[in-house]
């Protein structure tokens, strides 16, 4: 569980030591996204280029149930849908397509198999990955894992397309079922090596239940809640995505 | 599972000692107590998850955590007090002994298993979060026990937090025969321990696990650092003595802790990465792999090892401070203190679900927590004095934790 407590750590130290660090990228309606979470060294070359050559950008979400919501309203409310809006409302001048091909249960290996179909079928100019859940709960090995993710990010480079990995939730009520340790490592080291963004899922949703903007410990059906941090994740992943292509000179000023 | 073992007879025993630590120094080294005292303590806190106190823990500061130490230090006294039995029972006896222990520990193991198993269904009712409706699926084997229970007891199933018990189990069933050849051919054993450790890494050696994968502790890699303590106990820290005495080897040692501890400065903060991680490096060293004892790991106890046993002489007064003695007892009793960690775990887990998760919360689950471990060693210890000074009592039996401890 190394990785967890160390999130904590960092979210807890950045917060006492340098509070212009803090400076929420975005601050509508609560969700507040310190800007170490959406800012990297990690560049989305192939967005940059299909936004500005075509104005156009293609989006895929490969994901597990994490990635999609319930009920007759969830492919609205997920965030998926959720990154949709807030890039259409960020940049104007851009049409934007975000494909969600979340499906329950997928260890990473299942996904990565997927990817040549993903790459014919939609021809992204961005995949989203998230994955980690469903191999830490079945307790895949961990280089399994590890390496199933490098060679789909190797695949999906080669074909063009930018990756962002995107990591597990914070879920309070079982984090001492699921050990997620190795498999958050095995994220960040494919993330390092492939030079690719890491959207630290976990570590946002922990600094959003510790500083109070939403009670994740809660076990009861809320509908409300879920939409709600769904609706904030696509708002930080839009900030991921326009940091890391440098899309900013394409964002509309009323937006921000 | 609290446990003299009755059934041995005493030879040359120590004495039974109260709760007051005033082992003579010819006998036990105050420093194995502690700090395995210490490691529990740690471990503990390292087991509750979303803790801000476990920022203290070692493991945030260099490659290896308290595991380490645990493993080491359970070596090291096993083969103090197994090693003594072997001479002058012999084999057979001791062989017999070491295996009770591991049928204790397996016993110990169950009965927390049953205790998670009684958190878990708890925890289960009523969660219905659909943000976490694929989290909820950890808890279907709730749905099987048939499966679930009977692989809980060949420990392929083992819930995270419970790697550590299993691990010793098998390391206890190994032991006999190494401690033969340690006492024969000390430097033979630990050449062969390290080369069951490069096999395993070379050859991809482990235990299978349920419901997929293998073992979160390997104990293939992992007994060199039981058969090193082990060692160490055996003569092998004498013939060190010189090696760690000399400066070089202490530079050497804080240096590389340096080192360590730069890297893990990165792991808390990301941006520092690429001005002290070049490429080559992070190729070279990452992932660091817990779960097959990375050499890094190993090295990084090494000299944290080196230079401790530099500053903290087996004759440090401060050793019989008041202070310290809480670390003491509960290192004395480490198989019951362990297991108390671990229920311990999930109840401050079980706290924080139920009442509330804050950062008080945190602190207070963490403190009450490693109270009640001072306060169960205390008890334990009192228990065993009352036993030991009982008139008529079966004869004073070899104390394993008192005498180092075999946990």
């Amino acid at each position: 569980m190394t990785t967890l407590q160390i999130a904590r750590f960092l979210s807890i130290l950045v917060l006492v030591i340098s509070p212009a660090a803090m400076a929420p990228a975005q601050e509508q309606d609560g969700c507040d996204v310190p800007s170490y979470f959406v800012s990297g060294d990690a560049q989305l070359k192939h967005v940059e280029e299909a936004v500005k050559k075509t104005k156009r950008l293609t989006i895929a979400v490969l994901g597990t149930g994490s990635s999609a919501l319930t009920g007759s309203e969830g492919a609205a409310k997920a965030y998926p849908a959720r990154l949709q809006a807030a890039l259409e409302r960020r940049l104007p001048a851009v049409t934007v397509n975000v494909v969600s091909l979340a499906k329950m249960r997928q260890t990473a290996a299942d996904m990565a198999k997927a990817l040549d179909k993903v790459l014919i079928d939609e021809k992204p100019d961005l995949v989203l990955w998230q994955t980690g859940t469903v191999d830490a709960m079945r307790g895949i090995d961990p280089d399994e894992f590890r390496s199933s993710i490098d060679d789909g990010v190797e695949k999906l480079q080669a074909g063009q397309a930018d990756v962002v990995l995107i990591n597990m939730q914070y879920s309070p009520r079982t984090e001492s079922m699921i050990q997620l340790g190795t498999y958050l490592d095995g994220m960040r080291v494919v993330a390092r090596d492939r030079d690719v963004p890491l959207f630290d899922r976990l570590g946002l949703m922990r600094y959003w239940n510790d500083n109070g903007a939403f009670d994740l410990y809660a076990a009861a059906k809320d509908n409300a809640l879920a939409s709600k941090v769904h609706d904030c994740l696509g708002r930080a992943l839009a900030s991921l995505i326009i940091e890391s292509a440098h899309l900013e000179k394409f964002e509309s000023k009323a937006a921000q | 599972m609290s446990v003299t073992e009755t059934t041995a007879p005493a030879a040359s025993a120590p004495v039974i000692v109260p709760p007051a630590v005033t082992a003579p120094a010819a006998e036990r080294d105050l420093r194995l107590d502690l700090f395995r005292g210490l490691a529990l303590w740690l471990i503990f806190l390292d087991h509750i998850p979303s803790n801000i106190v476990s920022w203290v823990t070692i493991r945030n500061y260099g490659f290896s955590d308290a595991t380490e130490i645990f493993i080491f230090i359970s070596g090291y006294t096993a083969a103090f007090v197994y090693g003594r039995a072997m001479k002058e029972r012999g084999f057979i006896v001791s062989g017999a002994r070491i295996l009770k222990r591991a049928w204790q520990i397996y016993v110990a193991h169950i009965f927390l298993f049953m205790i998670y198993l009684a958190e878990i269904a708890y925890v289960a009712r009523g969660f219905n979060n659909p943000l976490y409706a694929e989290e909820a699926g950890i808890l279907d084997f709730l749905q099987q026990p048939d499966v679930t229970i009977v692989e809980a007891l060949l420990l392929k199933f083992k819930p995270s937090n419970m790697d550590v018990l299993p691990l010793y189990i098998v390391l206890l069933l190994l032991f006999p025969p190494i401690l033969w050849l340690l006492q024969r051919k000390a430097t033979l054993a630990l050449l062969a321990s390290a080369a069951l450790y490069a096999a395993a890494w070379e050859f991809g050696w482990n235990l299978p696990a349920f419901p997929n994968g293998h073992w979160y502790f390997n104990p293939f890699a992992w007994q060199l650092l039981f058969v090193f303590g082990a060692w160490c106990a055996l003569g092998g820290a004498d013939r060190l003595s010189a090696l760690l005495k000399s400066k070089v080897t202490i530079a050497v040692a804080a240096l590389y802790l340096l080192f360590a501890f730069c890297i893990t400065l990165t792991w808390h903060f990301p941006r520092l990465e690429h001005l002290l991680v070049p490429k080559w490096l992070s190729d070279e060293i990452y992932p660091i792999d817990k779960t097959n004892l990375d050499v890094l790991r190993f090295a990084h106890f090494l000299a944290l090892a080196a230079v401790t046993v530099h500053f903290i002489p087996r004759d440090w007064p401060f050793l019989s401070s008041k202070y310290l003695k809480p670390a003491i007892i509960c290192g004395q009793h480490s198989l019951e203190i362990f297991c108390f960690g671990v229920f311990l775990a999930f109840a401050a887990h079980f706290a924080k679900v139920q009442i509330s998760g804050g950062v008080a919360m945190q602190i207070a689950v963490s403190l009450l927590g490693i109270l009640a471990m001072i306060g169960a060693a205390w008890l334990i210890s009192w228990y065993k004095t009352i036993e030991g000074r009982k008139p008529g009592a079966r004869p004073k039996t070899p104390d394993a934790d008192l005498a180092g401890g075999e946990a």
